[in-house]
């Protein structure tokens, strides 16, 4: 194949390991059928619809493939968590609600390759037994939304989607669903029971585990955009093969979004684990802004918790004890929680020494408080309660006992709650306070620790005791 | 509040693709009448809800949930300025300011419930959104559904739609 | 293989709070620990609804025995055949999660009271605590809960987020925004029991307000049963609002005589008076509502037209009497008539004591001429009947009534051919409910009338009693469904009033009919040893549930309804 030619100033940076991303910004290509089938479009669902759905989930559990859409769960191990005496019907949804801050990947795979998408889907749906499949697609991509309906007519009309896909028996339907502009509608829960025409509540699990209770209360397997995309290069290279990628446990590639006080923002593919955090934000990134230091790292999407530019993480690899600085964590699964945080959604956000912590907490916890859907206590009050403590540090009205506060609301939050939100919007707090602490002192005023305190609660208060 | 035939065909078209369940509708047929009327007035619920087959409450409680449904009527354009960390970084609240100066848009009435301010000749309005997934290019926002990156100067980019 | 010996549901061990105990798959964790009087505290779950786990008040700790890492061996089991409990660090909602086998439950830990803790302090913060103005303090699961689970001082500084207060949602419900916890058992009651989705929440986030839709109303006929279930003071009832601190009210068990339902419930009063009618759970007759009719027909009980002494029409009209004279001056009366010359029209609303009283002064008035007078209304597809008499059947099996009404008109015709020359009428009002004139009961001799109010019927009478109505009461009715119920006095009657098998009674005995009845129990024993139906049964037999008694083949909508769901395990019923 003769190399792949890339828009000037947009060419992948040596160290990359283009899959999935093989076609984004590459010169000639175009989303439409066309194009993809000159380059062996759909011959991996041919295959896939000639073979036993189960040797194709096999294919993906030996492979080892994460979800790339945030939790990190193998997603052969998911689809197996369909109950096997099933007689329902089952549905696949592909989660395109890209909505965790600092996340900019599947953008470019629907925009630019949703061909790759579509082929992923009607793959792992023959693989789970679905026919029937949805797209939900963020508002906030409308032109997204078109690209894909326009490429879905289009396989159709190819027979790659409708009845008897590629001569085989295997119908499939897939229709896009945009959402309206809510983060918790990536919540898979919250995503079906807004697809259901419902408010996005999240379900409480137990009982409620799409793969055995989704969409329609049947079995629904949601994975996000990549991951779907990893199943049809699964196919491709065979399970095995793509285990080779990446390191043992945190296999394939995934892309990194990288955002902040960087020289050079950008996606970058990379094989899971072979680049450090360091090689990321120095080599490809161009490093940070002349004079500036690290000063903290957001390393899997704002959910994730924080490091400090001068940390050192001790953690255990291969059964030893190992002292890693910031820049010299793999960016892999394991050692991201292994250092305390995660590779969550693959959004990077680096922050330099000239912002202030508590700004940038305070934009952190204005997001989640805008977002929480507000079914459950603790998240609802809890959220929205965080946020006006960091409006105040920010605002310089806070006495250094509100950080204790701000503290005890987020552990009040933190695993108490019917979704993952709950960590989401807590786990920021917890280690900006866990790592700033200084910092965000730093920004209250001692003179205030008695004084705010707001008249209607110290009524209420005295009624209450009465 | 009259829905023309060939909207109601379309809405009717959407509907086939929950052959389920009707109510999973809700989202696009809001889409479709919001994308006609500019915002979901109190009729847009029931005219929904009747379509549905559902309790207009029920029709409510989703539009009132989701940011991306105005039960108000915007400007001809209508701006979503990026609110969230990176571009926030990238100096969104800048632009939000340098926009609303440009549009002659005064923010100072904006409220959780009224997030969006119009300005005086209704030709645009402004809010701000959460992360629009695209937090490498800040700052970043959409003017109706158009996406614009790396947005430096605001009358550059209100010249566009000036007419 | 056969099923013979087999428990027909299979039992788990679960530990709670250190103890083991057994209980059948499937039980609510919350339902568990509720049965080895280990309360869990809650406010979105109810056992009648679905469970949304929203509140997060129910969390507790738990643990399961711990999983063998390949090639580990398996935990072993202490003497009872347990296995140890690994606990789990992350908290468990106790409402929407079942018992499994070799489970623990802590409701008493650190963890546990820290997650309380938290909940309440979150609860409150954005919580009016206008305790002292609210209608539900006293019975507040809020202020309940934060004495035993808050910690006391408030270290929330910001402003409050602000909603909509007195809000007019229904014609009998107000809603204050601010207080509710959206625990959204009052939409899930619209939405799941009455079948009526007006309530929902708009908004998001700590935004989030209940409201009712834009033009609609909260306002079928189950719409008070929100104010019951809401654990907080956010849904007031119009009717019963700044009326009565809860506290102060007396509370006794009986069932709602509005209609053939016999809905158990409970009568606070306080100093005789009624302040209001609650549902009292009964799974086999009203599961835990009732309908708004029922529940605020009780107005008349404190009304100022209540009778209140005994009348003897003298020459100048209805005079106060002493019981005896007021008594001795209907037995004169009624004693002069023939056989056959007197009518009993009695009620479908009267106890079985009442009636079996009724039924034994028809025999020593000697009269075949014995009815009550029907009510009917329409049903719906919930609890009402359309038999709005409380005691149809009991009419029918003490009366010997094949299909009651059906004597009246014999009565009517009776009365204009002048074969009928006097009325003795036990609590109804002829006129008004059974189509009578006063000119058709102008032309009779004599007139005996029982009833609560003053009436129509009342000023064409001899001689009118007050009889005790529902709430003042003692005795058993009989409802659709046959079962037999016992109603409790709550109050005494005004002034004078007196239950019906009283004045019948005495009535009686001037008759010349001794009887050796003093108490009401002496009522029932001689009906049981009349009527076989009643064999073996006293009054306290009944219980506060009542019995089946009789086979009907009745069927109440809502519980029909109600046990699908249990059978889907949707709900706990
Ligand atoms: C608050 C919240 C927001 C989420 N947002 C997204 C999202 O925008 N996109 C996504 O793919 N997954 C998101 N997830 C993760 C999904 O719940 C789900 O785990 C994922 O779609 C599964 O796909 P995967 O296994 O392929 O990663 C979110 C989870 C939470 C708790
Ligand atoms: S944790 Fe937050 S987002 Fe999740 S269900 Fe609870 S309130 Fe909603
Ligand atoms: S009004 Fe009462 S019952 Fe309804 S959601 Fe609020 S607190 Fe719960
Ligand atoms: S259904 Fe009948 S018995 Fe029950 S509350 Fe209503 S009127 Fe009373
Ligand atoms: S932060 Fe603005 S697009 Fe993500
Ligand atoms: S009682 Fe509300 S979560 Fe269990």
């Amino acid at each position: 194949m003769a190399a792949i030619k890339y828009l000037a100033g947009k060419e992948p940076h040596p160290n990359e390991h283009r899959m999935i991303f093989r076609n984004v910004d590459r010169e000639g290509w175009d989303p439409s059928i066309d194009t993809y089938l000159g380059e062996g479009g759909y011959e991996q669902l041919k295959k896939a619809v000639a073979m036993e759905p189960q040797a194709i989930t096999d294919e993906v559990k030996k492979a080892g493939v994460r979800g790339r859409g945030g939790a990190g769960f193998p997603a052969g191990v998911k689809w197996g968590f369909i109950p096997p005496n099933n007689t329902k019907p089952v549905y696949l949804i592909c989660n395109a609600d890209e909505s965790e801050p600092g996340t900019f990947k599947d953008r470019y795979i629907i925009h630019q390759d949703p061909h790759q998408l579509i082929e992923g889907m009607a793959i792992a749906c023959f693989a789970v037994g679905a026919k029937l499949a949805y797209i939900y697609i963020r508002e906030e991509f409308p032109e997204g939304a078109a690209i894909l309906e326009k490429a879905i007519a289009e396989a159709h009309e190819k027979g790659f989607l409708g009845k008897g896909i590629c001569g085989s028996d295997f119908d499939l339907e897939i229709y896009v669903h945009r959402g309206a502009g809510a983060y918790i509608c990536g919540e898979e829960t919250g995503l079906i029971e807004s697809l259901e025409g419902k408010r996005p509540y999240p379900r409480i699990k137990p009982p409620y585990f799409p793969a055995a209770m989704g969409l329609y209360l049947c079995p629904t397997i949601v994975n996000n955009v990549e991951t779907l995309c990893h199943v049809k290069h699964i196919l491709d290279m065979g399970g095995e093969e793509y285990a080779k990628l990446g390191t043992p446990n945190n296999t394939g590639t995934r892309i990194l979004c990288v955002s902040g006080d960087v020289q050079k923002p950008g996606y970058f593919e990379v094989q899971v684990g072979k680049v450090t955090l360091g090689e990321v934000i120095n080599d490809m990134c161009g490093g940070l802004k002349p004079g500036r230091k690290i000063q903290a790292v957001i390393p899997g999407g704002s959910s994730a918790k924080v490091l400090r530019g001068d940390e050192t993480f001790k953690i255990k690899k291969g059964g030893e004890d190992v002292e890693l600085k910031l820049e010299d964590i793999p960016m892999d699964f394991d050692t991201l929680a292994a250092c305390g945080s995660m590779a969550g959604s693959g959004g990077v956000i680096v922050i330099d020494d000239s912002r202030s912590i508590s700004w940038v907490l305070n934009n952190i916890n204005a997001f989640y408080a805008h977002e929480s859907c507000g079914q459950c206590t603790p998240c609802r009050e809890g959220s929205l309660w965080m946020k006006k403590i960091t409006d105040r540090v920010v605002a310089g009205k806070a006495a250094p006992s509100d950080i204790d506060t701000l503290d005890a609301v987020a552990r009040n939050i933190d695993g108490r709650t019917i979704c993952a939100f709950g960590e989401a919007c807590s786990w920021p707090t917890e280690s900006f306070i866990q790592k700033f602490r200084d910092e965000l002192v730093a920004s209250t005023n001692p003179d205030l620790d008695e004084a705010i305190v707001n008249p209607e609660t110290e009524l209420a208060a005295a009624h209450l005791a009465r | 509040m009259e829905v023309p035939a060939e909207l109601e065909k379309e809405i009717d078209e959407r509907i086939t693709h929950y052959p389920v369940s009707k109510r999973s509708a809700v989202l696009p047929v809001l889409h479709a009448l919001q994308h006609h009327f500019g915002y979901i007035s109190e009729e847009a619920v029931e005219w929904a809800a009747r379509k549905l087959e559902l309790e207009p409450i029920k029709v409510l409680e989703v539009v009132t949930f989701y940011p991306g449904f105005r039960q108000s009527a915007p400007g001809k354009y209508h701006i979503r300025v990026c609110r969230t960390l990176s571009c926030a970084m990238a100096g969104s609240a800048e632009l939000m300011e340098s926009l609303c100066k440009a549009a002659k848009i005064d923010r100072s009435g904006v409220t959780h419930h009224h997030p969006i301010a119009v300005g005086e000749d209704g030709r645009f309005s402004i809010e701000f959104a959460e992360c629009l997934a695209s937090c490498g290019t800040g700052p970043v926002c959409m003017v109706n559904d158009d996406f614009h990156e790396k947005v430096e100067d605001a009358e550059t980019l209100l010249s566009k739609y000036r007419d | 293989m056969s099923d013979e010996g087999k428990p027909a549901v299979e039992m788990v061990d679960v530990q709670i709070d250190g103890e083991w105990h057994q209980f059948p798959k499937g039980t609510r964790m919350i339902e568990a620990c509720r049965q080895v009087g280990k309360e869990v505290p809650h406010y979105c779950y109810h056992p009648k609804l679905t469970s949304p786990g929203n509140c997060r008040m129910c969390l507790v700790e738990m643990g399961m025995p711990p999983r063998p890492r390949p090639g580990e061996d398996p935990p072993e089991k202490d003497e009872n055949g347990h296995l140890p409990i690994s606990w789990i660090p992350r908290p468990v909602i106790a409402c929407a999660n079942t018992v499994a086998p070799n489970m623990g439950i802590r409701t008493d830990s650190d963890l546990t009271h820290a997650c309380r803790q938290g909940v309440m302090e979150l609860l409150l913060i954005n919580h009016p605590l206008d305790c002292p103005i609210c209608d539900q303090a006293g019975e507040c699961r809020l202020q309940e809960f934060s004495v035993e689970h808050g910690n006391g001082g408030s270290r929330f500084r910001e402003q409050k987020v602000k909603k909509p207060k007195n809000v007019d949602i229904g014609p009998r419900i107000r809603l204050d925004d601010e207080r509710c916890i959206m625990c959204s058992r009052c939409i899930r009651f619209t939405d799941e029991v009455a079948d009526d989705p007006v309530l929902g929440f708009t908004d998001r986030g700590s935004h989030t307000v209940l409201t009712v839709h834009p033009g609609q109303q909260l306002a079928n006929n189950y719409s008070l049963n929100t104010v019951d279930i809401c654990p907080v003071g956010a849904l007031t009832s119009n009717d019963f609002r700044f009326q009565m601190r809860v506290w102060f009210l007396k509370e006794d068990k009986s069932i709602c005589t509005s209609c053939g339902r016999g809905c158990n419930i409970t009568i606070g009063s306080r100093e005789d008076e009624v302040y209001r009618l609650t549902p009292r759970e009964n799974n086999e007759v009203n599961s835990a509502w009732m309908c708004d009719h029922g529940r605020l027909n009780f107005h008349y009980l404190n009304s100022e037209m209540r009778l209140t002494d005994p009348l003897v029409r003298g020459a100048e009209g209805h005079e106060t009497v002493a019981w005896g004279d007021a008594i001795q001056a209907a037995a004169d009366a009624l004693g002069r008539c023939e056989a056959n010359e007197i009518a009993l029209i009695a009620s479908g609303r009267l106890t079985n004591e009442e009636l079996f009283m009724a039924r034994r002064l028809a025999s020593v008035m000697k009269t075949e001429f014995v009815d009550i007078v029907p009510r009917s209304g329409e049903a719906d597809d919930y609890l009402l009947a359309a038999d709005r008499n409380p005691n149809t059947n009991g009419a029918k099996l003490v009366l010997g009534l094949d299909e009651p009404g059906q004597a009246l008109k014999d009565i009517r015709e009776g009365m204009a051919q002048g074969r009928i020359k006097a009325l003795v009428v036990l609590q109804e009002n002829l006129i008004d409910d059974a189509g009578f004139t006063a000119e058709e009961l102008g032309k009779l001799d004599f007139i005996l009338h029982t009833y609560p109010l003053a009436n129509p019927t009342a000023e064409t009478a001899d001689v009118v009693l007050p009889g005790a109505a529902f709430s003042e009461k003692r005795g058993s009715m009989i409802n659709l469904t046959g079962r037999l119920q016992r109603l409790n006095r709550a109050t005494d009657g005004p002034g004078q009033t007196r239950e019906v098998w009283e004045i019948v009674r005495d009535l009686i005995q001037a008759l010349g009919g001794g009887n050796g009845i003093y108490l009401i129990e002496d009522v029932f024993k001689q009906m049981a040893g009349e009527i076989a139906e009643f064999e073996g049964l006293t009054l306290s037999k009944i219980g506060d549930l009542g019995v089946p008694l009789l086979e009907t083949d009745e069927k109440i909508p809502l519980l029909e309804r109600e046990r699908e769901r249990v059978a889907k395990g949707i709900i706990v019923g």
